[in-house]
């Protein structure tokens, strides 16, 4: 699950991680408001959406304007304001439809040293969660560390434990920070090091994390992923879900118990298990189709569910055929059966279907199917399956 | 020989008196596995299947001998099930759950590895000898008793793989599922090398997918070390970036795990890649004949 920067930086700021003085704002108003509270000769507007390149991104409604503005008068931040709010902002991280901008963050400005990058994630050779370094910092990091790996330097740590100080003091050594900055660096990291762990994060990102002119460390900005697996353990965290930031779609097969991510093809897929689900989007593409969709059932699903999978593919208006692939194991072939049956009934197939079943209770699965009057095509294997759920949009 | 588990293996469920639990403990029975018991905490006395319920796994183990273990406890409590487990030093350690938190794993990962015992999974469909003892929720019916071995990340693309297999008539010694998690207890690597020290395994056929690198460490362990000829797979060709798909492992983050660069690597190591989903079987018969 991912939250917005403010979100982050409350959090950063509950577990003594520095970040500037800033404010949320939901109208032009009340980020002119909060340019006067902060009192400071300049601030820094910025729009909350869940993805990266907001500075150099623009809006759908006016290419003019980018998504993070340096004001320096309250009636700049108004302006500010009310260019992103309401607004589509599109970076190389959303796609040409951009995201609404629903919130702004004013934050107060600050004397720069040195911009740096930090990152915290698990890593997965390791078995553990490991701190990474850059004096690359505000640079896309992906870049760095396909690049030059060399410059990005790394400190793996225990979660029971934490990062000791001579760790610390070693990245200090690689990333030029000297002086008092290094004791600053300590608590600094130490306390991210404790919320990635107290949290459940799977992803906790500075970029750019600052050193200031004083010495002192700061959070510029801030980008958080959780382990969705953890939530139930962190109601609070949970809470800061932004349904309006997630496909609609994939919100409703997550409320179903269905694991779906939409893609841009117009083959449905409807398969039970994640890693089938995904060879079956590979071996459409192989056959020359595309997959409008992953959606693994799983394999206690029962009818309504998958009755519900099977609305939630229809209402994708690109979808021209859909494939049901399931090699029961837990999953009976007769629920898909009978689900078929249903959603026939009360969905309607308006597009050709072409059923691929296996697995256990694969003959009262096929009977079932045979007995309705459901207009489908069988195949016996996911080659033949492929093949003629393409053939069906040639046809 | 076989690996991990065979016809004498005794088995407990931990998490037994759930329905999940239960159900699956019967597939089990019907299988033929040596089920001996189960656990519940706060449910020892009561039976479920015939099978004796105790409080807690070092109970179960001093009374019924049990040397392998499944569980399906839900994921609040699966962690510190599985230490239960590791703690009563059962020798495999089959985690079924799907859900557990990953930090959770990291703590788990590091105890098992102390103890010397070998835990699959979690979020895995189990280990199965075919013919002989299946522990987990994979459909039995499928499996052939021959010369494969097969190891998976995935549930449902394994019976895939076990059913075409069984389909050329190749059959299978072992299939042990991975789990598809960020971090599970046991590798590809491990399970190679089970399958080069055991006689019957004549060939070995791992199917991958998308996230992390265990893969192309596998691959690099295949050229180094294994003379028997491997097939393999990878799942999510077609899988955007930065997307989970299904399994919380299976994820491209910063342009890192793909498809392409996985089967790269294996076909680096003179693995026999098959390119699609329906080529499983084929690919590993085209391996077996190459030698």
């Amino acid at each position: 699950m991912k939250i917005h920067e403010y979100q982050g930086k409350q959090l950063f700021s509950r577990f003594g991680v520095n970040v500037l003085e800033n404010r949320v704002a939901t109208s032009p108003e009340l980020a002119k408001q909060a340019f006067t509270d902060l009192g400071g000769p300049v601030a820094v507007v910025k729009a909350q959406i869940h993805a990266g390149g907001r500075g150099k991104g623009t809006f759908i409604e006016d290419e003019s304007q980018r998504g993070v503005q340096l004001v320096k008068s309250a009636e700049e931040a108004e302006q500010a304001a009310k260019a992103m709010l309401g607004n589509r902002l599109v970076t190389i991280q959303t796609g040409p439809e951009g995201k609404k901008v629903n919130q702004v963050i004013i934050e107060a400005g600050c004397d720069i040293d040195r911009e740096l990058y930090l990152g915290i994630v698990l890593d997965r050779a390791e078995q553990k969660p490991v701190v990474m370094c850059s004096q690359e910092g505000g640079v896309e990091i992906e870049k760095v560390a396909h690049e030059t790996p060399e410059k990005i330097f790394k400190e793996h740590f225990d979660p029971a434990q934490g990062i000791e100080s001579y760790q610390v003091r070693t990245l200090c050594k690689k990333l030029g920070i000297t002086g008092k900055s290094v004791f600053a660096a300590d608590k600094f990291i130490k306390a991210l090091c404790r919320m990635y762990v107290d949290t459940d994060c799977s992803l906790l990102e500075i970029n750019p994390l600052v050193v200031t002119k004083s010495g002192e460390l700061v959070a510029l900005d801030s980008k958080i992923n959780f382990d969705s697996n953890a939530l139930y353990r962190h109601k609070d965290i949970a809470e800061m879900r932004d349904l309006s930031e997630e496909e609609d779609s994939e919100v409703r097969a997550a409320d179903a118990g269905l694991s779906y991510v939409k893609l841009d093809g117009n083959i449905g897929c409807l398969v039970n298990g994640a890693g089938l689900a995904m060879s079956t989007m590979d071996i459409i593409k192989l056959h020359g189709g595309e997959p409008a969709n992953f959606l693994d059932v799983g394999g206690g699903a029962n009818a309504e569910q998958v009755t519900e999978a099977f609305r939630i593919i229809l209402s994708d208006e690109n979808v021209k055929a859909v494939l049901v692939n399931i090699f029961g194991g837990i999953m009976k072939c007769s629920t898909i059966a009978e689900a078929v049956v249903t959603a026939a009934k009360s969905v309607g197939f308006t597009v050709p279907l072409v059923v691929r079943l296996e697995g256990t209770e694969v003959e009262q699965g096929r009977k079932i199917l045979e007995e309705s009057d459901v207009d489908l095509i069988t195949a016996t294997d996911i080659d033949d399956a492929a093949e003629k759920v393409v053939a069906t949009l040639s046809a | 020989m076989s690996i991990l588990i065979n016809k004498d293996t005794k088995v407990i469920c931990q998490g037994i008196t759930g329905s999940v639990g239960e159900f699956h403990t019967k597939g089990c029975l019907e299988y033929g596995t040596k089920m001996v018991g189960g656990v519940t905490p706060g449910k020892g006395g009561q039976t479920v299947s015939g099978l004796p319920v105790f409080d807690t796994v070092e109970e179960a183990v001093e009374q019924t001998g049990a040397d392998a273990t499944m569980i399906f406890v839900p994921p609040p409590f699966a962690a510190d099930a599985i230490l239960e487990a590791i703690s009563a030093k059962i020798p495999v350690i089959c985690a079924i759950t799907e859900g557990i938190p990953v930090l959770d794993m990291v703590r788990v990962y590091q105890a098992s590895k102390e103890a010397g015992v070998v835990l699959v999974g979690p979020n895995c469909p189990g280990v199965i000898t075919a013919e002989e003892c299946k522990i987990g929720i994979m459909p039995g019916y499928i499996h052939q008793k021959g010369k494969v071995g097969i190891m998976s990340r995935s549930g449902t693309l394994t019976y895939e793989a076990v059913w075409q297999t069984s389909s050329l008539g190749l059959g299978q010694t072992t299939c042990v599922g991975l789990g598809g998690d960020p971090i599970v207890g046991t590798s590809f690597i491990d399970v190679l090398q089970m399958f080069q020290d055991d006689d019957e395994t004549e060939a070995i056929l791992m199917i991958g997918e998308i996230g992390g690198s265990a893969e192309e460490e596998a691959a690099a362990y295949v050229k180094e070390n294994i003379t028997k000829p491997v097939a393999g797979f990878i799942a999510g060709r077609t899988a955007p970036p930065g997307k989970r798909m299904g399994h919380a492992g299976a994820i491209i983050s910063g342009g890192k795990g793909t498809a392409i660069e996985k089967m790269a690597a294996m076909e680096a190591a003179n693995i026999e890649v098959a390119q699609s989903p329906g080529d499983l079987g084929t690919a590993m018969k085209r391996a077996i004949e190459k030698g």
